[in-house]
């Protein structure tokens, strides 16, 4: 019982991350088609602002709020100069260009910071607390609790908001919304905006327990990507069960199988599901219109 | 550009006119070391250290009335690169030996061509396969993952402990540190109860730990550098576990205690004498040869010493003895000499070459520490 609960813990907590990336895909991939593969460095620019301003003498909220600052700001950057100017080219060239993009960001910060690992002190202190034997740190709390208000804030906004409405609206159909009246470019431009600081607030909170370091962004993209692929790209709640789910796998496939081959157990069941169902666990058969 | 040249030759040779000490020809040793890419932090002050001494020691004089001419190149840690370079070396610029290679992959890519060409290689790399078996000309300064392995097991041995967990990474460092300790573990009485290995930029290992706890282990060996240990610690003590952790000399720098934090506290490790240079008793041979080392390098170069550095300067200072004794730059006398390496006190050790050990190091070499209110502290 003890060992399920760690592993249980331990998986949702790295899951919860995953989540929280793959949700950053599935917000501009709705907007725009687009798969923003610099949505990892969201995360990264999180913890390393989070971590310098901390250590230039910010007390922890500020250094937090200034990293999801900086984050947005980096977001609508990416949206203003690399996305729009690119605005009618196919998807993949937009795609290669937010991989660049995540190559400029990464080479940056590790010009502007440093190639350390760095951490902050955990919100709650570091004195894990017994749940039915298993041994849980009060941070991995903290990374559910923020990735459940987050998902929840995010479902407020979409369906009780005007401005959450066009966002969905032009997911569904872009010149349809277009014709109506909506401003598909500011809405896109949004959801770089929520996207980053989504990231930003998942790289906060992780940092305590997972360290960061300039270069975390790309392995996280690539784990949120394949959370995204397995949830169901572009459906929300698709992004959270896929992020989740990637993270038990790791946590049970390490504890019970064999910890060599746990990222590879992984994703040989992504492979599997997405070979069963090619639309993911929750996503919607695309139909092609002729 | 890649090549750099200390200008010394420059003006040498304005001296050969007039100078009657130096009136032979530069000796010409070359160097092709890391200083970009991901080994930089291995290679930028192996770079630093060869052109420091090389300067020292040509303003004293030179090696056999002759000044020492350095040609250094940057592979870049692209082992193809390090064996074009290696060529270069021993056709154009007609080297008498070679002090270099900061990786293993980048200095087994350079022997083949600096053992046809008969020119002794000094290699600044930490793995065994570059002296084991051994080849004529060959030699290396840091010591070994086996040897890491061995200091480790003695220890844990030491405490009356003979079943170990071993946690490592899948990376690079980790799996070579590891089946060096599978294979070394029954020589020395140690039964391996768990072997864990997790992948690069894994942040968890509980699960991992949470196996080793219900293995039976009596202590924890992590085999890895950077951010992996620092989580393993952390995650140790997040378990509760009250078994003994061992960390490597991979994690021999002050960052990892920062990292890990308060949950370093007890972690022991291997290392070498040059993280605890102030710490060593004054009857300690490598004392001296260390603090003077370190000296040297942080009133220079303004920044900490590292023992990466340490390596190019035993290398170069074994070299320039060899040669010394050897009265000659010829590659087989050099050679000969630097087999017959005895009692040479460097930053790595005490070394003692023969004909069948190309390293010369024994586990005297590394010193076991414990991380003590933050800082480490010399155990013996």
């Amino acid at each position: 019982m003890a060992e399920l609960v760690q592993l249980l813990f331990a998986g949702l907590t790295t899951g919860a991350v995953y989540a929280l990336v793959a949700l950053g895909f599935t917000l501009i991939f709705q907007a725009s088609e687009v798969v923003n593969f610099a949505q990892g460095e969201f995360v990264m620019l999180g913890g390393m602002v989070t971590v310098f301003a901390f250590k230039a003498g910010l007390p922890l909220p500020l250094a937090a709020a200034l990293a999801i600052a900086v984050a947005v700001t980096t977001g609508l950057l990416l949206h203003r100069l690399a996305i729009e100017p690119a605005k009618g080219a196919t998807v993949v060239t937009l795609i290669i260009v937010t991989i660049g993009a995540s190559i400029l960001i990464r080479g940056l910060a590790q010009i502007v910071f440093d190639k350390q690992f760095h951490a902050f002190p955990a919100f709650t202190g570091d004195e894990p607390f017994r749940l039915l034997g298993a041994a849980i740190l009060p941070q991995s709390l903290w990374v559910l609790g923020g990735a459940a208000a987050i998902v929840f804030g995010l479902w407020l906004f979409m369906e009780r908001t005007l401005l959450g409405k066009a966002v969905r609206a032009t997911a569904a159909n872009r010149l349809a919304a277009e014709l109506v009246g909506i401003d598909t470019r500011l809405v896109l431009a949004l959801a770089f905006a929520v996207s980053a600081a989504i990231g930003a607030v998942g790289g906060i909170l992780v940092t305590p327990i997972t360290l960061t370091s300039y270069a975390v962004g790309t392995i996280l993209a690539l784990k949120g990507f394949a959370a995204a692929m397995l949830g169901g790209i572009g459906n929300p709640v698709g992004a959270v069960l896929g992020g989740l789910v990637l993270g038990l796998l790791e946590a049970f496939a390490a504890g019970w199988i064999s910890s060599t081959y746990k990222d590879g157990v992984a994703f040989l069941v992504i492979l599997l599901v997405l070979l069963a169902m090619p639309q993911g666990l929750l996503g919607r058969r695309a139909v092609e219109r002729v | 550009m890649n090549r750099r040249r200390l200008v010394f030759c420059a003006t040498s040779a304005a001296l050969l006119a007039t100078g009657p000490t130096f009136a032979a020809e530069p000796i010409k040793i070359g160097s092709f070391l890391s200083v970009t890419g991901p080994a930089s932090f291995l290679g930028d002050p192996e770079k630093r250290t060869l052109e420091l001494y090389v300067e020292k020691i040509n303003a004293a004089g030179g090696v056999l009335g002759r000044k020492i001419e350095l040609v250094i190149y940057d592979d870049g840690g692209d082992a193809s690169n390090a064996r074009t370079f290696a060529t270069r070396l021993v056709e154009s610029d007609k080297v008498v030996a070679v002090v270099g290679g900061t990786t293993t992959a980048t200095s087994l890519a350079a022997i083949p061509v600096l053992e046809d060409a008969r020119i002794p290689f000094i290699s600044l790399a930490g793995g065994i396969e570059i002296v084991e078996p051994v080849k004529p000309f060959t030699f290396k300064t840091p010591h070994t993952d086996k040897m890491a392995c061995e200091k480790i097991f003695d220890d844990v041995k030491k405490r009356g402990f003979s079943k170990v967990g071993m946690i490592s990474s899948t990376a690079g460092f980790g799996a070579s540190m590891r089946n060096q300790c599978l294979k070394v573990a029954p020589e020395r009485g140690i039964q391996i109860v768990a072997d864990e290995r997790y992948a690069p930029g894994d942040t968890d290992t509980t699960p991992q730990l949470n196996k080793i706890k219900g293995s039976g282990a009596e202590v924890i060996v992590n085999a890895d550098f950077g951010q992996g240990p620092a989580i393993v610690t952390r995650n140790v003590k997040q378990l509760g576990l009250e078994i003994p952790l061992y960390q490597s000399h991979g994690v021999a720098s002050k960052s990892f205690i920062d990292l890990a934090g308060p949950a370093a506290e007890g972690v022991r490790l291997p290392a070498a004498a040059m993280l605890v240079a102030e710490q060593l008793p004054e009857g300690d041979p490598q004392k001296k040869v260390v603090l003077d080392y370190k000296t040297t390098y942080e009133s220079t170069q303004k920044q900490p010493v590292s023992t990466f550095g340490g390596h190019a300067y035993d290398g170069l200072m074994l070299l320039v003895q060899a040669i010394q004794r050897a009265g000659s730059t010829d590659g087989v006398k050099v050679r000969d000499a630097l087999r017959a390496t005895k009692g040479f006190i460097g930053t790595g050790g005490v070394v003692n070459m023969s004909p069948t050990d190309h390293m010369g190091l024994d586990l005297s070499a590394f010193r076991m520490l414990e991380i003590r209110n933050g800082t480490w502290k010399l155990l013996y």
